[in-house]
C-alpha cells in the first residue's frame, strides 16, 4: 500500500530526492550524458510551462515554444552587449513575458475560443521563424549582436558568477544550473497551483462559463496564466541557449512547436511531473534511435507516437496513477470488506 | 426597495429576436416565479439579465444600478447568483472542490472562507458524507442540490434558478423547496425562479410572471397557481 503524503511532504520529498540525483549524476556519467542531461533539463523547463498553461488552464498554446526562443535570443543579444550573464538571464525571461502580455492581451481580451487561440499561436512562432530567418544580412544587429538569419547566433557568453564575466559555468556548472533551474521551475509551478490564483485556473479549465458566472474575469485569468507560462518558456529558453551557447530559429519552427506538445501528451496532461517525464524518454529515444540507420527517426517517432496516443491516451502518469489507486482500492475492499472509498 | 429591474430588454441569438421587451420588477426578499412553455424566452432572459448575453435595448438594474453593460463577472460581484439549467457543477473536480470554487471570490480571506462554508453545509447537510467524492458521480438530484450550495457561498443577493426540478427525484425536489424557503428567513435572498412545473413553482413563489414569446404576459398572485382555470387562461397549459 501506498503512503499518503500530505502536499507539503510530497514536495519536500521531490526536492531532497532530486537534489540528491543532481549531485551524484555528474560522479557518474561521462560527459556527453551529462550535457545531453543538460539540454533535457531545458527542454523539460519548457515541458512544464505548457503542462502548466494547456493541462491547467486548459489554453492550448501551440506556439509555447516561440516564448523559449524569445527567451533565448534575448538572453544571447543581452550578454553579447553586456558581457554579463545576470541582466541577460532577466532579459530572457523579462522579454517573452512582456511579449506574451501583449499578444495575450489581444487573443484573450478578443474571447477567441480554443482551436482560435491553438491556430494564432501557431502562426505567431511561424511568423517568427519566418523573421528570424531572414535576419542574415548584416543590418539586422542587436547593439554588438548580430541575429544571423538562420545561421543564428554563435558564441554566446555562457552563465557567470554575477559581475565576474571571467567565472562562467563549464558543462559540469551548467548541469547544476539547469538541474536546479528545472526543480524551482517545478516547486515554483505547484506552489501557483496551491493558491486562489491556482484554483481559479484550474476551475477555469473545467468550465469557463461557470467561472465567469461565479464572478471571475476569465480573460484576465486565461492572460495570466499565459504571461506566467510564457515567462517560464522564456527562462527554458536561456539554459537552452546556454546548453551550447547557441540559438537559432529552428526553435520557432513546427517541428520544434509540435515537441512539447507530445511531451506533455506522452507524460501526462494535467500533471507535472509527466511532462517531464515524457520529455526525457522522448529526446532520449531520438537520440538513440538516431544511431541507427535503417529507419528514419521521425516516422519511427511518429509511429511511437501513434501507437502510445491509441494506447495510453491519458499519457503514463495519470494511467499509473489510476492503475495504482485502482489496486489501493482493491485491496481495501479485501481487507476491511467495506465498499465505502472516499474518491 | 426594487432589487432588479428589467425594462423594455431586448435580446437576440444573431439575427432572430427572442426577447421583444420584457418588463418586470423583483422586490427585496422576493420570491418571483417566471412560467412559461419551452422556446417562449425564459433561459434566454435569464442569461441576458446574467450578462451572458448582449440586451439590444433596454435597461436591467440591479438595486438601482445600471448593469445593462456590465460583463457577467462583474454581475456576478455584484450579488448575483445563478444555478443553470443541467447543472454545470466541475464533474472532475470534488464535492468539496467545487463549493471552494463558490468560495474564492468571498471578501475577508481564510476566516471568511471557512464560516461560509461551514455554514452552506449546515444548509445542505446530504453533501456532507460526499465532499471527498468527484462532482460528475453524484445523482443528478445530489448535482442540482450541489450547484444550488455553491451559488450560495458566494453569498449572492439574488439568486436566479433556471428548471432545477427537471428530471429530479421528487424527494431531492421537495428537499430543495424546503432548503430554499428555509434560506428565505435565514440569508434575506432575494430568488427567481424560471419552471414550467407549476407544483414546484406554486411551492415557492409569491407571485409569477408569465412569458409567452419574449414578452411577459401577466402576473399570477400566489394562491392563483393552485386555481388550474386562471393557469390556463395565462399560459394556454392543457390546449394542446
Amino acid at each position: 500500500m501506498i503512503g499518503r503524503l500530505s502536499i507539503d511532504g510530497q514536495m519536500l520529498a521531490v526536492v531532497t530526492l532530486s537534489t540528491i540525483l543532481l549531485l551524484i549524476l555528474p560522479q557518474v556519467f561521462e560527459i556527453d550524458t551529462i550535457l545531453q542531461l543538460t539540454l533535457n533539463f531545458s527542454f523539460s523547463i519548457l515541458a512544464l510551462s505548457l503542462a502548466f498553461v494547456w493541462g491547467y488552464a486548459g489554453i492550448f498554446s501551440f506556439g509555447q515554444a516561440a516564448f523559449f526562443g524569445i527567451g533565448g535570443y534575448a538572453y544571447a543579444a543581452t550578454a553579447i552587449n553586456l558581457g554579463d550573464s545576470t541582466p541577460a538571464i532577466v532579459a530572457g525571461v523579462l522579454v517573452p513575458t512582456l511579449f506574451a502580455a501583449l499578444f495575450g492581451y489581444f487573443v484573450f481580451y478578443a474571447r477567441l475560443t480554443k482551436i482560435y487561440v491553438a491556430v494564432i499561436t501557431l502562426v505567431m512562432t511561424l511568423i517568427l521563424y519566418k523573421f528570424m530567418g531572414q535576419t542574415a544580412k548584416p543590418d539586422y544587429m542587436i547593439g554588438n549582436a548580430r541575429l544571423g538569419g538562420y545561421n543564428g547566433i554563435p558564441a554566446v557568453p555562457p552563465i557567470n558568477v554575477p559581475g565576474q564575466p571571467h567565472l562562467f559555468a563549464g558543462p559540469d556548472e551548467m548541469f547544476y544550473i539547469a538541474g536546479f533551474s528545472l526543480l524551482a521551475v517545478y516547486v515554483l509551478l505547484r506552489w501557483i497551483l496551491g493558491t486562489r490564483f491556482g484554483k481559479v485556473i484550474i476551475g477555469m479549465r473545467e468550465n469557463e462559463k461557470r467561472m465567469e458566472l461565479l464572478g471571475f474575469d476569465t480573460r484576465l485569468y486565461k492572460l495570466l496564466a499565459f504571461v506566467v507560462a510564457a515567462a517560464v518558456a522564456g527562462f527554458g529558453g536561456v539554459v537552452f541557449t546556454n546548453w551550447n551557447a547557441f540559438i537559432d530559429p529552428h526553435v520557432f519552427q513546427l517541428a520544434f512547436s509540435a515537441q512539447p506538445i507530445i511531451w506533455v501528451m506522452i507524460g501526462g496532461l494535467g500533471t507535472l511531473a509527466g511532462p517531464i517525464l515524457g520529455t526525457f524518454i522522448l529526446s532520449t529515444l531520438s537520440l538513440e534511435l538516431g544511431v541507427q540507420k535503417a529507419l528514419d527517426v521521425n516516422l519511427l517517432l511518429g509511429a511511437i507516437f501513434t501507437f502510445f496516443v491509441l494506447l495510453v491516451p491519458q499519457g503514463i502518469i495519470p494511467t499509473v496513477r489510476n492503475l495504482l489507486e485502482n489496486r489501493e482500492a482493491a485491496a481495501s475492499n479485501k481487507t476491511d470488506g467495506t465498499t465505502e472509498s472516499r474518491g | 426597495m426594487t432589487m432588479l429591474e428589467v425594462k423594455n430588454l431586448r435580446a437576440s441569438y444573431g439575427r432572430i429576436p427572442v426577447l421583444h421587451g420584457v418588463d418586470f420588477s423583483v422586490e427585496h426578499g422576493a420570491f418571483i416565479g417566471i412560467l412559461g412553455h419551452n422556446g417562449m424566452g425564459k433561459t434566454t432572459l435569464l442569461k441576458t439579465i446574467l450578462g451572458q448575453l448582449p440586451a439590444s435595448d433596454g435597461e436591467i438594474r440591479l438595486e438601482g444600478r445600471n448593469i445593462t453593460r456590465d460583463s457577467a463577472h462583474v454581475r456576478a460581484n455584484l450579488g448575483i447568483g445563478y444555478v443553470p439549467q443541467g447543472r454545470e457543477i466541475f464533474p472532475r473536480l470534488s464535492v468539496e472542490e467545487n463549493l471552494r470554487m463558490g468560495l474564492l471570490r468571498l471578501k475577508g480571506g481564510e476566516a471568511a472562507g471557512r464560516q461560509a462554508f461551514e455554514r452552506t453545509l449546515e444548509e445542505f447537510p446530504r453533501l456532507k458524507p460526499l465532499l471527498g467524492r468527484s462532482g460528475g458521480v453524484l445523482s443528478g438530484g445530489e448535482q442540482q442540490i450541489l450547484a444550488l450550495a455553491r451559488s450560495l457561498c458566494g453569498n449572492p443577493k439574488l439568486l436566479m434558478l433556471d428548471e432545477p426540478a427537471e428530471g429530479i427525484q421528487p424527494s431531492i425536489v421537495e428537499e430543495i423547496i424546503e432548503i430554499l424557503s428555509g434560506l428565505r428567513d435565514s440569508r434575506s435572498l432575494t430568488l427567481v425562479l424560471v419552471e414550467q412545473k407549476l407544483d414546484f413553482i406554486a411551492a415557492l413563489v409569491d407571485s409569477t410572471f408569465v412569458i409567452q414569446r419574449g414578452r411577459i404576459t401577466g402576473s399570477i398572485p400566489a394562491g392563483g397557481l393552485a386555481d388550474t382555470d386562471v393557469v390556463r387562461e395565462f399560459v394556454g397549459f392543457g390546449q394542446s
